[in-house]
């Protein structure tokens, strides 16, 4: 009885990942793009990071995203040390990230634009939320691209600002993601 | 029947967990094949009187403000030294991310200067391993103090010192940042009659930080009294030691520090340092440095600092 049982939970189990490797495509990029906005009537504060890892498993949905802190850009370099040192603390904590899934069952051998939103934890500073991302789901020939705005709060994720220059950054910060996906080649 | 569900449902959740840990993993695995660069050595462009490995970034500009108070230990009449002070105004610009430039005038002899600076190496781990950043500097005092006849001059030629350094610094942790800096200067005049045209040192510096914001620095210029035959610097001066501290906030560095220098430049701290830390003989003094940023590339609604 007992080996039958594990004959059949070993079979479901190889059967997954067959599933998984056979009809599942892995999409990445590492050139993602991300970006955000402090918006507040003192000064805006803006940063650009190109070079963002994204894996996204077609077969049942699952997405990782990873985001180093090291590689937003922003105009004024001085910002961008304290963007690491003051603020995410890149020693500590060096990228952010999100796992999760789409909710969705996205055809992707099907062009089209698809409404999508992730479930998961995203990861700043070492604090985890749970959250659902909305954003657009573009397949077009073989290629997705993905699209997500989202704010994140300050206190959500315990960066702290101090007092001196809390007029000057938002307490919350929007953030925009552009993902060009493309099919992994099996290695 | 519960077992069989039990057992097929964790199989479910063991290969789900897999899968998810697993694109994770690949993702990070990625990270190691990267170079990671080791940034903000130190908080400013100066360790306190000298040059630090760091230099300002590309359309990046430091307006620099320092101020040399009188020597603490001449009294109260003197206001502990408060009642007068050596400045230095300076702009510096940064040409590309490695590469700066700068001008400053110093009321000290009147001295106008100029700097390049050069980040040759940055220290980085990862896929390329570089233990030390390495900065290379070159800059040029102009005396344009009037000719007396203490201190005459003839030509033009005459009131210029060069300064060459190799700055090789290493930030052993978050905190911890140590930097040597061999320097080579020459004076085309040397003022008084002992002291040598060329002039040997070295400058020993470093930071600690105390919180996100704040560090604590010190740094020590070492000349040796003589090479060889021949005696480098008249007695009186003295060589240099400064304690200090970086405070950050926003758009400003400051730094407020004690030292036995008056000079703010090397020609200065080098060859004119006259304070003795034994005899109180020493001066109160900070550097504000704000920077301004001129990068017309990204689109931004103010192109100042914050």
């Amino acid at each position: 009885m007992d080996t039958r049982l594990f004959r059949l939970a070993f079979l479901l189990m190889a059967s997954q990942l067959l599933a998984i490797c056979a009809s599942g495509q892995i999409y990445m990029t590492k050139t993602g793009q991300t970006s955000f906005f402090s918006e507040t009537p003192l000064e805006n504060i803006s940063a650009v990071n190109q070079q963002v890892a994204v894996l996204l498993n077609s077969a049942n949905g699952e997405i990782a995203v990873r985001i180093q802190h090291r590689a937003f850009t922003f105009p004024n370099k001085l910002m961008q040390e304290h963007y690491n040192e003051n603020y995410m603390e890149t020693e500590k904590y060096p990228a952010a990230s999100f796992t999760g899934k789409l909710v969705e069952h996205i055809d992707y051998s099907k062009d089209g634009i698809y409404t999508v939103s992730a479930e998961g934890s995203l990861d700043i500073h070492g604090v985890k939320q749970k959250r659902v991302l909305k954003g657009q789901l573009v397949v077009d020939h073989g290629q997705c691209t993905l699209n997500c705005e989202f704010d994140v709060k300050l206190s959500d994720h315990n960066i702290q600002v101090p007092t001196l220059v809390i007029a000057k950054i938002a307490e919350s910060i929007s953030v925009k993601n552009k993902f060009v996906l493309t099919r992994k080649k099996n290695p | 029947m519960l077992k069989t569900t039990s057992v097929l449902f964790f199989s479910l959740i063991a290969s789900v967990a897999v899968a998810q840990t697993d694109l994770m993993k690949q993702l990070e695995q990625a990270d190691d094949s990267t170079v990671h660069y080791a940034a903000a050595t130190f908080k400013g462009t100066r360790i306190i009187n000298g040059h630090s490995i760091e230099t300002v970034g590309k359309n990046n500009m430091d307006f620099i403000i320092s101020h040399r108070f009188g020597a603490i230990n001449s009294g109260a009449g003197n206001f502990f030294g408060l009642d007068e002070s050596q400045i230095r105004l300076a702009l510096e610009y940064g040409l590309t991310d490695r590469l700066m430039v700068g001008i400053g005038r110093s009321s000290y002899q009147k001295t106008i200067d100029v700097f390049v600076k050069y980040r040759l190496l940055r220290q980085s781990s990862g896929l390329r391993n570089v233990p030390v950043s390495v900065t290379l500097f070159a800059s040029d005092a102009h005396n344009a103090s009037t000719s007396t006849p203490d201190l005459p001059f003839y030509t033009i030629t005459q009131r210029q010192t060069y300064t060459f350094q190799a700055l090789v610094a290493r930030k052993f942790s978050e905190k911890l940042s140590l930097q040597l800096t061999p320097t080579i200067m020459h004076r085309n005049l040397a003022e008084k009659l002992l002291d040598a045209n060329n002039v040997y040192a070295l400058g020993i510096g470093g930071r600690y930080k105390l919180t996100k914001r704040t560090s604590f620095n010190a740094e020590c210029w070492y000349t040796p009294k003589r090479i060889g035959n021949t005696t480098q610097r008249d007695p009186q001066y003295t060589n240099t030691l400064s304690l200090g501290f970086d405070i950050e906030t926003g758009g400003h560095v400051f730094q407020l520090h004690l030292t036995n220098s008056r000079g703010m430049i090397e020609k200065q701290f080098l060859g004119h340092t006259t304070g003795k830390w034994s005899s109180g003989d020493i001066f109160y003094g900070f550097n504000v440095a704000r920077t301004f940023s001129f990068d017309k590339s990204k689109n931004r609604s103010n192109s100042n600092g914050y």
